[in-house]
């Protein structure tokens, strides 16, 4: 059985072609982002004032590391759809809203890009 | 095709603030805000990859009183932002849509975001004192 009509079965898109897997993603990504917000503001807080060592030993623990450009690569994506929603809501006309949305992408990819980068050489090469 | 007058929702001005209207703003303020809040996470974590100079810099920003208001302001953000997204989940589920059930999450989801940033920065400022 589909709830969707028979035209949009025809052209094989829904009105925002990928609706469904946006929202899914927001949620598993929002998922992943309990544990790993709350073990990151855990150990920001523990480390509170630490020294330049102490937070390079820190990143460079498999575990943390791994955390790390886990909880990076789960931030940008969420935003980056969060965003989206923003935009579809708010933004007109629908050029701006497209040229704001990639313009959007890009930064948070770049910011996930150097944040992966920037805890790698911080745990190769110190 | 004659245009039909559709009827028009009335102005978001004339309604009175409830808990859930207030709070569904707040999970999309909140999101925004951290968006652009992963500037300073950014920041942070490539002038450490920089070296000990770029990093103290930024610990040093980050220890200013505007640095602390930037953090004080975003962990309180991520906590209601947390909380009211596993409201969201629990939505998802399916659980929680009756008025008087809405408006006790609603209540939690405030109480425990103050909750856990006044926790974190009494242990944060405890383990810095340390
Ligand atoms: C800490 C764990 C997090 C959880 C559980 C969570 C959960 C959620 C959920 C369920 C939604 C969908 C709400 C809806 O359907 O209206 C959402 C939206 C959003 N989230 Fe998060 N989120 C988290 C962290 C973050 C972070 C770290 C950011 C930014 C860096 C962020 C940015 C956004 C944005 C921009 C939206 C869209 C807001 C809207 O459409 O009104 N979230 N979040
Ligand atoms: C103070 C009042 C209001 C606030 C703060 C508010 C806030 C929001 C927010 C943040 C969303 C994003 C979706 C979400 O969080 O799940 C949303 C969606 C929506 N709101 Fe409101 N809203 C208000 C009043 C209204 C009124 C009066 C109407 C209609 C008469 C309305 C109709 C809608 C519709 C149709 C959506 C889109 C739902 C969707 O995307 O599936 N809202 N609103």
């Amino acid at each position: 059985m589909t709830l969707r009509t028979p035209v949009a079965r025809a052209r094989g898109l829904g009105s925002a072609k990928e609706g469904v897997h946006h929202w899914w993603m927001q949620r598993v990504t929002a998922v992943a982002l309990v544990p790993l917000t709350l073990w990151f503001v855990a150990s920001l807080v523990g480390m509170a004032g630490a020294e330049y060592a102490e937070m390079r030993d820190w990143v460079s623990h498999p575990v943390t590391a791994t955390l790390l450009i886990s909880l990076i690569v789960a931030t940008f994506y969420h935003a980056a759809l969060g965003m989206q929603v923003v935009y579809e809501d708010y933004v007109q006309p629908h050029g701006l809203k497209i040229v704001v949305d990639i313009a959007t992408k890009l930064i948070f990819f770049a910011f996930a890009v150097a944040s992966i980068f920037s805890v790698l050489k911080l745990a190769f090469a110190g | 095709m004659a245009v039909r007058e559709r009827p028009l929702s009335p102005h978001l001005q004339i309604y009175r603030p409830q808990i859930t209207s207030v709070l569904s703003i707040l999970h999309r303020l909140t999101g925004v805000a951290l968006g652009v809040g992963t500037i300073v996470l950014v920041w942070w974590l490539v002038a450490a990859a920089v070296g000990p100079d770029a990093f103290e810099g930024a610990q040093g920003f980050l220890g200013s009183v505007f640095g602390y208001l930037i953090l004080f302001g975003w962990s309180w953000a991520l906590f209601y932002h947390l909380c009211n997204g596993i409201r969201h989940l629990v939505w998802d589920a399916g659980w929680g849509f009756d008025l008087d059930v809405l408006a006790k999450t609603g209540w939690l989801t405030v109480g425990a975001s103050v909750a856990l940033t006044v926790l974190a920065w009494i242990i944060g400022l405890a383990s810095m004192g340390g």
